[in-house]
C-alpha cells in the first residue's frame, strides 16, 4: 500500500502539474497524439470499410490484412520504424495509424453487413438509388457499430502511444520510462493512473456516443428481442421440471 | 547473417519463452470465459453488469496495468506474473463477451427440443450448447491468441522476458536485423498457434466445416472489434 | 398493359429462374403469379421494376421497353409491396409512407399530408403515424406497406407475398381490404403468392408456375378450375383431393354445397340454377377461399 500512497503523493505533488513537462502538457500531448491518429484512421479506414460492407467485395482481403497487421508486435514495429525513418513523431504516427486501421476497418463493414439486407432491398425496391441506399438507410442504421470500431481503435491508439514513449516522444508513457529509468516506481504508477483514468473516459464517452446515435425506431420496439426473451424463459422453466 | 548463426540458441529460447508465456493466459482465459459467458447469457440480468465490467478491464492499457499490477498482487515488478495475469484478464475481457454471444447464437428450438427428449441441463451443456456454440468461441479465441502473442513483448520495457527483448536490445544497438528476427518470431508463433486452434477446431467441430466456408463467417461483430493494444 | 416477350433469366450460377416467359398483364386488373417456392414468381415480378434484368426477351409497359428506363426512375413509378413490409426501421410511419414522394422532390408538407391521407386509405388510425414499423403488429407493418406503395399513386402496384408472413385471420382481412382498394383504385395489380387460394380469391388472371419458371396454366380462375391444363394443374389447385371437386344436395329447401368428403363447404344462395351451372358456381373461389367452413 505504500506504493499507492507514494503514487498519489506524486500525483498531488503541485509540483509535477507545472512547467513543460508537467501533467497537463503531457496529457494534452498524449490527446493530441490519439486525435491526430485517430482522424487519419477514420478517414481512411471508414469509407473503406463502408465501400465493403456496402459492395461486398474486398471482404476476404480486409479480414486477411486486418489479421496480419494484429499479429504484428507494436512495440518491434515502432522501433523498427525509428531506426530506419529516424526519430520523431512521424514514424510512430505511421505505425499507430496502421494499427488502428483493423478495429475501424471490421467495424465499418460489421456495420454495414448488420444491416437487414431485406431492408436494403426494399429500399432498392422503391427507387433509392445506390447512394441514397447507403446514406439514408445502411450508414445510419450501422452507426452504432461504426462508433464501435472507433472506440475500440481510440482505446488501442491511446494504449499503444504509451509504449511508444520508449522513444523520445511526449505524452503520458513519458513519465512512466523517466520513472523506470531512475527506479522511481511511485512516478510510474501515478502516470499509470492517468492513463488509465484518461482510456476509461475516453472509453465511457464512446460508449455514450453510441447509445446516441442509435436511430430511435430501432430501440423502441425490439419486438424480436421480446420473442426471443420470452422463449428464453420458457426453456429455462421447463428445465426445473426436467432436470 | 553471423548474428543469425551466433544467436540460433537465444532466439529459440526466446521464441520458446514467449509461445509459453503467452499459451498460460490463453489458455486461463478460455476456460474461466466459458462458464462467465454461460452464466451472463442464461441470467440476462447480470448480462448488462458482467459485460460492463468485462469492458472496463477491456479498456485498460496494457503498459500501466502491468506496472499497476505488482502493486495489486504483491509481487516483485519484473515477476513474469503481472504480464500473465494482465494478459489473462484481457484473454477473459475479450472471450467472456464471445461466449456470452457463442451461447445466444445457440437455437433456442434445438435446447428446448434436447430438454424434451430428456437431456440434463448439465448433460445438455456439455453434449448440445457447447459444440452448438463452438464456432463462435474458436472465432473468439483465434482472436485472443493473436492479440496475446503480439502485447506480451511490450512486457519486455519493464524486463519480462519474451521476444520483445531483440526489439529493445536491437534498438539500441541499432540493428535493424535483431529487431525484425523478434517480429518475425512473433509472427511465426501467432501462425502456429492460428493453425493449431484452425486443426483443432475441425477435428472438433467437423459438421462446422461448410459453414465456415459460407460467404459470411459466424464471428461475431464483438470478436471482430477486439484486440487492442 | 404490361407484356413479357419470351423473357429468359439465367443467374451467373447457371440456374435457370425464368424459361421463355410470355404475358400479358391487363391494365387495372389484379394478376396472380401463384407456384411453390423456386418457380420463378418471384423474378418475373422483380422483372418489371427492373430489380432483376432478363437474359434474354423484352418487357414492355405500355408499349415502351423498360430496358430504355432508367431503373431509380422506374422504381419510383411503380408501387412495391413486400412480406415484411421492408419498412426501414428507424423511420416513423409518416415517413416511411412519405419515403418515395421525397425521393422525388415533393415538399416535406405535402408528402406528410398525403401520407396520413393514405393512412385513412388503408385503414390505418392517424395516431399510429408517429410510432416506428417497431412498435406496429404485423397486420399494420404490411398496411403500412401497403400505404407506402399508393404513396406516388402509382399505375402500377407489385406485390410480392405481401400477407405471407401475417396470421390467417388478418390475412383475410388484409385480402378483403385489397379487394376494396382495388375496386375504389383500379390499379394495375401483380401479385405473388404460393397459396392458391389467396390465387382464386384476389386474381381477375392467375399465372400457375411449375418449379423452373415454366408455365403451367393462365386463365381466369373459373377456367383454371373447371379445365385444370395437365396432372400439375390439377394437384396444384386441389382438386384431385376433392378440396375444390364440390356437389350440391338439396336440404330443409336449400341447396347446400358439399366437398369430396360430404362435409359442408357452403350454401348456395341466389336463383335456383340448373344443375350444371349449380355446380360452376359453386366451384368458384370465393366458397373454401374465405376459410368459413365449418368443421
Amino acid at each position: 500500500m505504500t506504493e499507492w500512497h507514494s503514487a498519489f503523493g506524486w500525483l498531488l505533488d503541485p509540483a509535477n502539474w507545472s512547467g513543460p513537462g508537467g501533467i497537463p502538457v503531457r496529457i494534452g500531448e498524449h490527446l493530441l497524439y490519439t486525435l491526430v491518429t485517430l482522424v487519419i484512421a477514420v478517414v481512411i479506414a471508414v469509407p473503406v470499410g463502408v465501400a465493403i460492407g456496402h459492395t461486398g467485395k474486398g471482404r476476404a482481403l480486409a479480414v486477411q490484412s486486418s489479421g496480419v497487421l494484429r499479429a504484428l508486435p507494436t512495440l518491434g514495429v515502432l522501433l523498427l520504424l525509428a531506426l530506419w525513418l529516424g526519430l520523431g513523431f512521424g514514424p510512430p504516427l505511421i505505425v499507430m495509424v496502421l494499427l488502428g486501421l483493423p478495429p475501424l476497418l471490421a467495424g465499418a463493414y460489421a456495420g454495414i453487413d448488420a444491416v437487414d439486407r431485406a431492408t436494403v432491398d426494399a429500399a432498392r425496391s422503391i427507387g433509392m438509388t445506390g447512394w441514397q441506399v447507403l446514406s439514408k438507410v445502411e450508414l445510419p442504421l450501422a452507426l452504432p457499430i461504426i462508433i464501435g470500431g472507433i472506440r475500440s481503435g481510440c482505446l488501442q491508439v491511446i494504449a499503444t502511444w504509451t509504449v511508444a514513449a520508449y522513444l523520445p516522444l511526449g505524452g503520458l508513457g513519458r513519465f512512466i520510462y523517466d520513472g523506470l529509468a531512475v527506479q522511481n516506481y511511485a512516478e510510474m504508477l501515478g502516470a499509470s493512473v492517468l492513463v488509465i483514468l484518461l482510456a476509461l473516459i475516453a472509453d465511457a464517452l464512446f460508449a455514450l456516443v453510441q447509445r446516441l446515435v442509435v436511430p430511435r425506431g430501432v430501440v423502441v420496439g425490439r419486438a424480436s428481442d421480446v420473442r426471443v426473451r420470452s422463449s428464453k424463459r420458457l426453456a429455462t422453466t421447463s428445465e426445473s421440471t426436467a432436470g | 547473417m553471423s548474428w543469425l548463426v551466433g544467436n540460433a540458441g537465444q532466439i529459440w529460447q526466446l521464441t520458446v519463452v514467449h509461445a509459453a508465456l503467452s499459451a498460460i493466459p490463453i489458455v486461463i482465459g478460455f476456460a474461466l470465459a466459458i462458464p462467465v459467458g454461460w452464466f451472463a447469457n442464461r441470467h440476462r440480468a447480470s448480462r448488462g453488469t458482467v459485460l460492463a465490467v468485462v469492458g472496463v478491464v477491456y479498456a485498460v492499457p496494457s503498459l500501466p496495468l502491468f506496472i499497476a499490477l505488482p502493486s495489486i498482487l504483491g509481487t516483485r515488478i519484473l515477476d513474469p506474473v503481472n504480464v500473465v495475469v494482465a494478459l489473462s484478464l484481457y484473454a477473459l475481457a475479450i472471450m467472456v463477451r464471445t461466449a456470452s454471444d457463442a451461447f445466444a447464437s445457440v437455437d433456442v428450438d434445438v435446447l428446448l427440443s434436447a430438454t424434451a427428449v430428456g437431456f440434463s441441463t448439465w448433460r445438455r451443456f456439455w453434449s448440445v450448447e457447447l459444440p452448438l456454440a463452438g464456432p463462435v468461441l474458436l472465432s473468439g479465441i483465434r482472436v485472443v491468441s493473436v492479440s496475446t502473442i503480439s502485447l506480451l513483448s511490450v512486457g519486455s520495457v519493464i524486463g519480462v522476458t519474451s521476444l520483445g527483448y531483440f526489439f529493445l536490445d536491437g534498438f539500441q544497438r541499432g540493428f535493424a536485423l535483431e529487431i525484425l528476427v523478434g517480429i518475425v518470431g512473433t509472427v511465426v508463433i501467432a501462425v502456429v498457434f492460428d493453425t493449431v486452434l484452425t486443426i483443432v477446431g475441425r477435428l472438433l467441430l467437423p459438421w462446422a466445416r461448410r459453414r465456415a466456408a459460407s460467404h459470411r463467417p459466424a464471428t461475431p461483430a464483438g470478436a471482430d472489434l477486439a484486440g487492442a493494444a | 398493359m404490361i407484356e413479357f416477350r419470351s423473357v429468359t433469366k439465367q443467374f451467373p450460377d447457371g440456374t435457370v429462374a425464368v424459361r421463355e416467359f410470355s404475358l400479358v398483364i391487363p391494365s387495372r386488373r389484379i394478376t396472380v403469379l401463384a407456384g411453390s417456392s423456386g418457380s420463378g414468381k418471384t423474378t418475373i415480378l422483380r422483372m418489371i421494376n427492373r430489380m432483376v434484368d432478363p437474359s434474354s426477351g423484352a418487357i414492355e409497359i405500355d408499349g415502351a421497353d423498360i430496358s430504355t428506363l432508367e431503373p431509380v426512375r422506374l422504381r419510383r413509378g411503380i408501387g412495391y409491396v413486400m412480406q415484411n413490409s421492408g419498412l426501414l426501421p428507424h423511420r416513423k410511419v409518416v415517413d416511411n409512407i412519405a419515403t418515395v414522394p421525397l425521393l422525388r422532390g415533393e415538399k416535406r408538407k405535402d408528402a406528410r399530408a398525403r401520407a396520413l391521407d393514405l393512412m385513412d386509405t388503408v385503414g390505418l388510425d392517424r395516431a399510429l403515424a408517429d410510432r416506428y414499423p417497431s412498435q406496429l403488429s404485423g397486420g399494420q407493418q404490411q398496411r403500412v406497406g401497403v400505404a407506402r406503395g399508393l404513396a406516388v399513386d402509382p399505375n402500377i402496384l407489385l406485390m410480392d407475398e405481401p400477407f405471407g408472413a401475417v396470421d390467417p385471420l388478418v390475412r383475410a382481412e388484409l385480402q378483403q381490404e385489397l379487394l376494396r382498394l382495388q375496386h375504389d383504385l383500379g390499379k394495375t395489380v401483380v401479385f405473388v403468392t404460393h397459396d392458391i387460394d389467396e390465387a382464386f380469391l384476389l386474381g381477375d388472371q392467375v399465372v400457375i408456375f411449375k418449379p423452373g419458371g415454366v408455365v403451367a396454366q393462365i386463365g381466369t380462375p373459373q377456367q383454371i378450375l373447371a379445365e385444370p391444363a395437365d396432372e400439375f394443374v390439377t394437384r396444384f389447385v386441389g382438386a384431385d383431393r376433392g378440396k375444390r371437386a364440390l356437389h350440391v344436395r338439396s336440404e330443409g329447401g336449400r341447396d347446400v354445397v358439399l366437398d369430396a368428403d360430404g362435409r359442408p363447404a357452403g350454401v348456395l344462395v341466389g336463383a335456383a340454377p340448373t344443375r350444371d351451372e349449380a355446380g360452376a358456381a359453386a366451384a368458384a373461389p370465393g366458397a373454401s377461399a374465405q376459410g368459413d367452413r365449418p368443421r
